[in-house]
């Protein structure tokens, strides 16, 4: 399939390495793309500043003796200096409103403006959290109003917005669950994890002091009750699901599954980073779900901001609910207040597993998922999930008769995952084909996640992408799968030769870490 | 003359008057990739047999290396901390992780000989 | 529906193209009964404009720092930040960007971080700094879990001058880990007597510098006592600003750093989201949680940024993994690698030299009121003062007058009744003369 309705030729020309990506310059820039030295390599930067403060009052100093001698070493740049270092800086990432990010399990759907606009309101940005509660009850509202909401997709009963990001409300949610069976003095040291589970569910379990016991998938990639069954005892306290899971299946089962752990007197943990498939068509209380993280910046359009910050609520059940921890937010009748302190909790009925965080949670993402929950409203995020779960789908159905699915073509949920089989004898691997990508524009899909399928590619388009955009991925993708099963394997091993740097010396970042600038210290080859 | 053996897991174990030099097989270093840093025991420490005691990191994964049989640590190789591609460039020699003292010698005999061993991982990949 | 591009006849061609009549036909899986027939009981979508009104009202019921006299700090302080930091952030490679996973197109990131980790090592006086964690709070949290691993103990020695907060974090995580915290009582004169608790069971005494009374101590006989008894000494630095005035960490003897970051670059936002900075020792590099940015070359020799030493982290140690944490606080960690790129070293010496000067001038105005004390000898930006009376019923008192008088530690330790009668006061580079006037006034009409 030759793809020709923007003038494009079907046989694109092949470039060497030695093409456009050759040419040598003086500067080391590449037209708009330039090298941009660190701060500290800019010439007698340690003495200026680029803010202009008013003069100290003139006091006695009240240190202790403890003033600072030696110079910091920090260089300070003017404004027109710092403006260039970092748009230079910034035009050489890759971001969702410069292309397709197809990452699975990432959910990198648009982040709307609105929600950077609001979030600015000096109401929300300019409040203290310890303020006077008398004076920040619109804060508090919000809070509840979007806790209301969380509470409605879902379909639980309660809600911690306080951990800062999903692994921080996983940890909330294992927490709550550890807690109830200690109120029912009921002492069980195994968690049961499915193989394909994300790394964060294991290594939560283990710090809280649980064994992990594995349970293995079958042949089409979901867990069965009778896998579950087999796994359960009396010394397990939790099992630790994603719904939908790694492999962008619905677990069919899942119903029977938390019936049966339920049965065994054990809690059902779900891993709520693949929400986006199913908010307003289905809900995880309905499923038997005890404790589920929701990752703000998946789901709810809060921006990725190239690593953080996120932000990890955690709904629970009425089982677990009691042991949410401080702070929450409580409405008297007309005013909103917030619990901060454990004490108090428990005089009015709570048993809080304690504390995660200082202060209240990440207001400022609080303030963003609720504008775009507000600007969806129920119709308009019913509509995400169902274009979500068509796109990926549709991606699955252009791309399967030259891409290997390691499960067998099957329905999917908001994400498609297939397996290096496709490769094999071409003598290009999953990161080979991935790197390509990036010289078509593309930033690559989730490799090698999850780790049971072998050199795995994970690709969620999410809901914002026009079909003119997925055709163009769909045709993309399709064209380099072609190109491998040519032998045209210089295409992949060499690549990327068009982005701002080719791959990296990893081992060597890892051998001899460079974690910090130094004088008279830089890389060579 | 020292006794040579292999592990399923791909360890080493070379035994001379009574202590073992355990590393990883030269097949083992070549699935590992760039190995980048090795976590080796403390020296005092008592191992089982198939007990893991020590890690063997590249870029992208962590492995563990089990104790091919049960014994004391008495020495680890500190070239390791500086050097981590000695493992790659030199597995079965200058890449060693640790020695033990072997508790029991009778449980070498379970563990594959070189040929037993070179026959194992073309089977097995 | 502005934010989904996909429009009726798109949808009908791709439902066509899979094979399936309706979308309900792809939620196969999905066990009988449990999809849902309608949309959720919630209002249906609005206009900008809709969604504009409704928050801006919730907006406008809280009152914010910037329009009345303020003096709140306790772990997050109101700083001036030059208008440039948050236009960069904005821009579209850094906010809507991943976690660099793919350095060849991530070099905006990954070069910021490693300029951030280096500006943080050097603030804090420190070998090394990682990419930054979710908060100070949950870094304390970390250093202490990190103590543990290191010492291979289980107890940690908590000090009264840790903001309360962050010592209920540390506990949360020490009793469901099964390790042991010993926390002393509020000390808000600076007279506990840390040293004759560190013995052979402990992993780390963690303090606060400056502590949450706003109090400055020399901390390097605390770092020798520790190491005497082969303990580490965390410290924790909730305003980063001090820094630029007072001696580092590093300087004194601590073995890891940990900071809230929020003073620079990243406003108050009610309390998040802010941004975790963490420090250690060389030696303890690969016992650090979170991410690590470094410096290697590319396949043609250029100097590049990756992410590195990726085997502590969860995505690949998983049940060995040095913590459970996946992300670090990217976009803030921007921010205050903007802001104090501007500042430089001079800037913030001069702007913590106006911040101390400003603490200074107010401590002596309170101080002159009858029933008011200053209870905080040695002290940067923030100090305690004794009221005659209960402190949370004055800073109530003072709101009414519009005043933002700080903080009742009562707020923070509701059940110590040794504490009732203080008040925590911060001062920073944005407080007035008026302002100082109007706080002084009112505090004084009240306690009369």
């Amino acid at each position: 399939m030759s793809m020709n309705s923007q003038g494009r030729p079907s046989e694109p020309k092949i470039s060497g390495a030695g093409d456009q990506a050759g040419k040598v310059t003086f500067t080391g820039n590449r037209g708009l793309e330039h090298e941009v030295p660190l701060l500290f390599e800019r010439a007698g930067n340690f003495e200026t500043t680029g803010v202009d403060l008013p003069m100290p009052k003139r006091v006695q100093s009240r240190l202790g003796g403890l003033e600072r001698e030696e110079p910091i070493g920090l260089p300070g740049l003017t404004e027109p200096e710092v403006m260039r270092h970092y748009v230079r800086l910034s035009q050489k990432n890759y971001a969702i409103d410069s292309g397709l990010y197809p990452l699975g399990s990432c959910t990198m759907k648009h982040n709307p403006r609105l929600n950077e606009k609001l979030a600015r309101l000096p109401g929300f940005s300019d409040v203290h959290p310890l303020q006077p509660q008398s004076t920040v009850q619109g804060a508090l509202a919000l809070m509840q109003t979007l806790a209301g909401y969380l509470l409605e997709l879902t379909g639980m009963a309660s809600v911690a917005l306080s951990p800062k990001a999903g692994a921080h409300g996983e940890l909330c949610g294992m927490l709550a669950i550890k807690a109830a069976l200690e109120a029912r003095g009921d002492k069980r040291s195994v968690v049961l994890v499915p193989e394909s589970a994300h790394g964060t569910n294991p290594a939560t379990a283990v710090f809280m002091g649980y064994k992990v016991r594995s349970v293995a998938a079958r042949a089409d990639g979901t867990v069965s009750v009778e896998a579950v069954r087999e796994a359960l005892d009396s010394d397990v306290a939790a099992i630790m699901l994603t719904n939908p899971n790694t492999c962008g299946l619905f677990e069919p089962e899942i119903v029977a599954i938390a019936d049966a752990v339920h049965e065994a007197g054990a809690f059902f943990y779900c891993d709520g980073a693949n929400l986006n498939a199913i908010v307003g068509k289905v809900r995880p209380g309905d499923l038997g779900v005890d404790a589920m993280h929701i990752n703000l910046h998946k789901t709810f359009s809060t921006p990725h901001g190239g690593g953080g910050p996120g932000s990890g609520p955690v709904v629970l059940s009425e089982a677990l609910a009691p042991f949410a921890p401080v702070p929450y937010v409580l409405r008297d009748s007309a005013e909103f207040r917030i619990v901060e302190d454990a004490a108090q909790a428990k005089s009015d009925g709570g048993d809080p597993l304690g504390r995660l965080t200082a202060f209240h949670g990440q207001m400022g993402m609080f303030v963003r998922a609720l504008s775009y929950m507000l600007s969806h409203g129920c119709d308009g995020m019913r509509q995400a999930s169902e274009d979500a779960v068509l796109s990926a789908n549709y991606v699955r159905t252009e791309l399967r008769d030259l891409f290997t699915q390691p499960f067998g073509d099957r329905v999917c949920m908001h994400e498609v995952l297939f397996d290096d089989v496709f490769l094999k004898g071409t003598g290009v691997t999953t990161l080979d084909f991935a790197k390509a990508m990036i010289d078509e524009g593309y930033h690559p899909m989730t490799m090698y996640f999850p780790l049971v399928v072998h050199g795995a590619m994970l690709i969620e388009p999410t809901e914002s992408e026009t079909k003119e955009d997925l055709d163009l991925f769909i045709a993309t993708l399709r064209y380099l799968a072609m190109q491998a099963r040519k032998g045209n394997a210089e295409l992949f091993t060499d690549a990327p030769v068009l982005a701002p740097r080719r791959r990296m010396d990893e081992t060597r970042a890892a051998r001899q870490p460079r974690l910090v600038w130094q004088p008279g210290i830089q890389a060579k080859t | 003359m020292a006794d040579e053996y292999f592990t399923e897991d791909h360890e080493y174990i070379r035994v001379e008057a009574g202590v073992g030099t355990v590393g990883v097989s030269v097949h083992a270093q070549e699935q590992l990739g760039d190995v980048v840093y090795v976590e080796v025991p403390e020296v005092g420490r008592q191992a089982t047999a198939g007990e893991a005691v020590a890690v063997v990191e590249s870029v992208k994964a962590a492995s563990e290396i089990f104790a091919p049989v049960a014994g004391e640590i008495v020495e680890v190789n500190t070239e390791l901390d500086g050097s981590p591609a000695l493992v790659n460039e030199d597995a079965e020699g200058k890449g060693w992780f640790f020695k033990l003292r072997v508790g029991d010698a009778a449980a070498l005999e379970k563990l594959m000989n070189r040929e037993a061993y070179t026959a194992f991982i073309a089977e097995n990949g | 529906m502005r934010y989904l591009p996909l429009q009726e006849a798109d949808r009908a061609v791709m439902l066509q193209a899979i094979g399936v009549d309706g979308i309900d036909d792809l939620f196969v899986d999905v066990p009988a009964g449990k999809l849902l027939d309608e949309p959720p009981a919630l209002p249906l979508g609005k206009t900008e404009m809709e969604v504009e009104r409704e928050l801006g009202r919730l907006a406008s019921q809280n009152v914010a720092a910037g329009s009345v006299p303020f003096f709140v700090g306790c772990g997050a302080y109101k700083h001036h930040i030059p208008a440039s930091v948050d236009h960069l952030i904005q821009r579209s490679e850094f906010l809507t960007s991943y976690t660099p996973y793919q350095p060849e197109i991530s070099q905006g990131t990954l070069q910021y971080l490693f300029e951030f980790q280096t500006q943080v090592a050097r603030l804090m006086g420190m070998d090394l700094a990682n990419a930054s964690m979710y908060d100070g709070s949950t870094a304390a949290g970390e250093a202490v879990l990190m103590a543990h691993r290191i010492t291979k103990r289980s107890k940690a020695i908590v000090s009264g001058g840790l903001h309360p907060q962050y010592r209920d974090v540390i506990e949360t995580l020490s009793k469901h880990s099964g390790k042991v915290m010993d926390a002393l009582h509020a000390d808000p004169l600076g007279q506990e007597d840390l040293v004759s608790r560190i013995d052979d069971e402990t992993s780390c005494v963690i303090v606060q510098y400056p502590d949450v009374y706003g109090r400055i101590q020399d901390l390097a006989p605390i770092a020798e006592a520790a190491h005497a008894r082969g303990a580490l000494l965390v410290v924790a630095v909730t305003e980063i600003v001090s820094l630029g005035l007072i001696k580092s960490p590093g300087e004194m003897g601590a073995d890891i750093v940990v900071g809230e970051g929020q003073s620079i670059g990243n406003g108050l936002s009610f309390g998040g989201p802010y941004v975790g900075l963490f420090a250690t020792r060389q030696k303890f590099t690969r016992q650090m949680p979170g991410r690590l940015c470094g410096e290697t070359v590319d396949a043609e020799g250029k100097r590049g940024y990756v992410l590195t030493l990726s085997t502590r982290e969860q995505h690949i140690r998983r049940e060995k993994a040095t913590s459970n944490i996946c992300t670090n606080s990217g976009l803030c960690a921007l921010a205050f690698t903007i802001h104090l790129s501007l500042l430089g070293q001079t800037g913030l010496k001069k702007l913590a030299e106006v911040n101390h000067g400003n603490a200074v001038v107010l401590a002596d105005k309170l101080a002159a009121i009858a029933g008011v004390e200053v209870v905080t000898q040695a002290f940067f930006n923030e100090f305690t003062i004794r009221v005659n009376g209960d402190a949370g019923t004055i800073i109530d008192a003072l709101t009414e007058r519009g005043v933002l008088g700080g903080v009742a530690m009562s707020r923070l330790e509701p059940h110590d009744p040794s504490i009732r009668d203080l008040i925590i006061v911060a001062s920073t580079e944005v407080n007035t003369d008026a302002d100082r006037a109007v706080f002084v006034a009112a505090l004084e009409d009240i306690v009369r």
